[in-house]
């Protein structure tokens, strides 16, 4: 539990190059304390795990599936 | 009468379609993290929606980012998280049907989410004041007008829904207070604060995500 305000002290000031991975590193790290001493997962049935990976997985098709396309658009110039 | 129901009078708790109280408590965590999951995908479509953007327009985006408070942000990231703890002492609590603890942790969990609702609404009275609000009255550096537009939609549009559900779940604190208040919550049927505090971690969860993406991009440049 201050291990989660540690970590919104570094995010805060670790504002270098990178930061953006190391912000959402930080946030999957601070979410993943909370579903599991918070919300008590750790000591959930294993329907309960099902639930949460679940959620992760098909989110991960969202965003993994969305962003193949969108990243790989080869001939769109960003910026 | 059937001869079992006379023969065991069951908690007043239970009801009626379940075996046992163990039973009834996984089916109802369950119900909550199913729900929970469509919620995920419910903000997913928003994070997607802003990750492709982001990703054609960074520099625009980096821009926008940089006008949003880190100072009120942090504060409410400190605020929100402090909510989820005294949130988890509630269910602890409520478990060990220490009553008084209960209603303690809950109110302080709802004046917490309050005070998260009261900076966040600060912070879009500013927005409004230096005419971030997209629409007609947007006002922004030329080269970036559009696609900072686009940025602040999204801000407004996730930390809305955000704040929404902030308020949807003090609501439910307030259900919850009550129950406890009067005595419907014991130690063998503490599963409604437990699923409420569910979802409000759940809340908090998303803005552990939503903090850095809004208001941390582009810190370290100009």
């Amino acid at each position: 539990m201050l291990c989660t305000y540690l970590t919104v002290q570094i995010a805060v000031f670790d504002l270098g190059r990178l930061n953006t991975v190391a912000a959402l590193v930080i946030a999957v790290f601070k979410a993943t304390l909370v579903v599991l001493f918070f919300m008590h997962v750790k000591y959930s049935s294993r329907l309960t795990w099902a639930a949460v990976l679940g959620s992760i997985f098909w989110l991960g098709i969202l965003l993994v599936l969305t962003m193949g396309d969108y990243l790989t658009r080869g001939w769109r110039t960003y910026g | 009468m059937l001869p079992e129901a006379a023969h065991h009078p069951h908690n007043p708790a239970l009801a009626h379609q379940f075996d046992s109280l163990e039973q009834q408590t996984e089916a109802a965590t369950l119900g909550m993290w199913v729900f929970l999951v469509t919620e995920v995908l419910f903000f997913g479509g928003l994070f997607a929606t802003y990750a492709i953007y982001r990703a054609w327009y960074p520099t625009a985006f980096a821009a926008a980012s940089h006008e949003l408070d880190v100072t009120l942000g942090t504060i409410n990231t400190v605020v929100l998280i402090t909510s989820s703890l005294t949130m988890a002492l509630a269910v602890h609590a409520a478990q060990l049907a220490q009553r008084k603890l209960v209603l303690l942790f809950l109110a302080g969990t709802m004046i917490l989410g309050a005070v998260f609702l009261g900076i966040k609404g600060v912070e879009y009275y500013h927005k409004f004041v230096e005419h971030h609000v997209p629409g007609p009255g947007f006002q922004f550096e030329r080269e970036y007008f559009r696609h900072a537009q686009l940025f602040f939609s999204l801000y407004f549009l996730m930390t809305g829904l955000h704040a929404l559900h902030m308020v949807i779940g003090i609501g439910i604190m307030l259900v919850m207070f009550w129950w406890a208040w009067r005595g419907t919550i014991t130690a063998e049927y503490y599963s409604p604060i437990e699923i409420s505090g569910l979802y409000w971690h759940f809340v908090d969860i998303v803005w552990i995500f939503l903090f850095p993406l809004l208001y941390l991009i582009g810190r370290h440049g100009p």
